[in-house]
């Protein structure tokens, strides 16, 4: 209830979990050389990727209760942004990032000013509708590979050098882009615009009574999550090489929003737990039976009964903390 | 003449067949406590829901400090100095009651759209807070999370938001609602030391409460203002003995 002061020896203690988590992650490239390195590499690679969208998702969803069921689409815009780029040649990141923030950025502001204006299940309806605007755009592509995606010639060039190629250098670059995205959001939650969000979760009518105008709040909060999401878009078209309107299915915007509730809403770090869990217990079980989800399912269903607050609800109780 | 720091013009609303406002006109002078009473669906809240930019009226018009606000949201509303309280207590419940008194002070006082820096610990925010906490009673209670407090102590905070948003015309919807006596004797006390210092429209049930307070008092039944006067005025005035005293009496 009390307000603890930032700094100070409690520090450590109450950052427990994203410090171990950021120092497991760093410290994996250095485990994955007793085997399978690659293998290792870019599964976590993939994990990261993925922990940025839903830090991204997060933070509309898990801070402002906006239920975006369309977030996958700004994985496909920042992805498209470098195939169809490296398809026209332009394959340095220094264009090719800025771009895909840009073009997520403006696609958030457009459909954002349009679906802020819905409220609870119809918000939903309508991200969903954008959503799959962007999916049947992307397979009406049919200069850029349609249905089937397209290959890329290779990663994105930095000053026209190959420094991502490697992927101990990727999965670096993509550890260094989580932090950033973190760190980013851990200031925007407590700042005074962060403050004004939750505060619309919290009750709306009063923020409105207050003084807060909140339909713009709530806007430049749903296009700093797009934009932030169009560049683990940027990330993922790198890591794979290849582009595909799979990338904006509704199917993955739902894993998004699974992967930040199994995590723990509203908690940030819970949003890289979940992704972790989702893709590792994915990868796993589907190492058993390709009816994976028949397991994954039902799991969800107890986390979701069972550990209120996701994962990081989970991991708060058995450390014995009050409520963070 | 000075301007009336808050007046309605022929102000009218229907729900399909169902008149709720009914040409509604009302001048409040600079720093006058003015008391609404009027029977349950009267049409008190839908006529504040109007004044406050909630709901939109029909026709007719709001202004303040003699500047046509109708056409402005609840934000740009406060922004110019109107500022209300809900009969249902609206707060934020996962805030502490110092949070919640801060925020107002923030939509006044600089922009939100900073995304670094902790909100939480802007002394500037949470001086002028503290000062709104004292100013109702809950200084003590400022770290508490806002939700945990009494009912009484909601309403208290409730008053002290909109103390923080600095109005020029306050609007109190049922203050007292829901409070036992107790609570309704520091709620009542707090308003009379508010008395003089802002102009204020209270809609309240409690007639004791209101003849106490106002200076002036109009009674609204079925959506129209049947009179309007000293509270010693309205108590004797004989429509509204018929039509409302009366009522609750027999």
């Amino acid at each position: 209830m009390t307000m603890p002061p930032e700094n100070g020896p409690g520090f450590l203690k109450r950052e427990a979990v994203p410090v171990l988590l950021f120092a497991l992650l760093a410290l994996v490239p250095f485990a994955a050389v007793l085997g399978a390195e690659s293998y290792l590499l870019s599964l976590v690679t993939r994990v990261m990727i993925f922990a940025i969208a839903a830090l991204s998702l997060d933070l509309i969803l898990g801070y402002g209760a906006l239920v975006s069921f369309g977030h996958a689409a700004f994985l496909g815009l920042g992805g498209y942004a470098v195939g169809i780029l490296s398809a026209h040649g332009q394959t340095d990141a220094l264009v090719q990032l800025p771009v895909a923030l840009a073009v997520s950025a403006l696609f958030a502001l457009i459909t954002g000013a349009l679906s802020l204006r819905t409220k609870g299940v119809y918000f939903i309806m309508i991200t969903l509708a954008f959503g799959q605007m962007a999916f049947f755009l992307a397979v009406s592509l049919a200069a850029y590979g349609g249905d089937d995606g397209m290959t890329l010639p290779g990663r994105s060039r930095l000053f026209g050098m190959e420094l991502i190629k490697n992927d101990r250098a990727f999965y670096y670059a993509v550890l260094l882009a989580l932090l950033g995205a973190y760190g980013l959001c851990r200031s925007i939650v407590v700042s005074r615009f962060g403050r004004v969000i939750r505060g619309a979760r919290e009750n709306p009518q009063r923020m409105a009574a207050i003084g807060f105008p909140l339909f713009r709040y709530q806007l430049v909060g749903y296009v700093i999550a797009g934009t932030l999401c169009g560049l683990a878009g940027f990330l993922l078209a790198n890591q794979a090489e290849f582009v595909s309107p799979a990338y904006m299915t509704w199917q993955r915007s739902g894993e998004l929003i699974v992967m930040v509730v199994l995590g723990g809403l509203g908690t940030l770090h819970g949003a890289i737990i979940g992704a972790a869990a989702f893709l590792l217990l994915e990868e796993w079980l589907s190492g058993f039976t390709e009816h994976w989800k028949m397991i994954f399912g039902p799991f969800l269903v107890l986390v979701v009964l069972f550990a209120r607050g996701g994962l990081m609800g989970a991991i708060r109780r058995i450390g014995g903390g009050g409520h963070g | 003449m000075a301007e009336p720091a808050l007046e309605l013009r022929d102000l009218n609303k229907a729900y399909g067949a169902l008149t709720v406002t009914d040409h509604v006109s009302l001048a409040l002078p600079d720093g006058e406590f003015h008391a609404i009473i009027g029977p349950n669906g009267a049409g008190k809240t839908t006529l504040i829901h109007q004044i406050s930019g909630v709901v939109p009226s029909d026709s007719g018009s709001v202004w303040l400090g003699g500047r046509d606000v109708t056409g402005l949201s609840l934000p740009e509303r406060v922004h110019r100095g109107l500022v209300r309280s809900f009969q249902i207590t609206s707060i934020l419940p996962g805030f502490s009651a110092l949070e919640n008194v801060a925020l107002a002070v923030q939509a006044r006082e600089g922009s939100s759209f900073r995304f670094f820096g902790r909100a939480r610990e802007e002394a500037r925010l949470n001086d002028q807070a503290i000062e709104a906490l004292e100013e109702v009673g809950l200084g003590k209670r400022a770290g508490i999370r806002a939700g945990l407090l009494s009912h009484g102590e909601k309403r208290q905070l409730e008053i002290a938001i909109a103390l923080a948003a600095r109005p020029r015309v306050l609007l109190l919807d049922e203050p007292l609602a829901g409070t036992g006596p107790e609570e309704s004797a520091v709620l009542i006390a707090l308003m009379q030391r508010l008395r003089g210092r802002m102009t204020i429209l209270l809609i309240e049930h409690d007639m004791e409460a209101v003849f106490a307070l106002a200076e002036r008092v109009s009674v609204l039944v079925y959506g129209r203002i049947i009179a309007s006067g000293t509270p010693a005025a309205v108590r004797d005035d004989p429509d509204v003995r018929t039509a409302y005293l009366g009522e609750e009496g027999g």
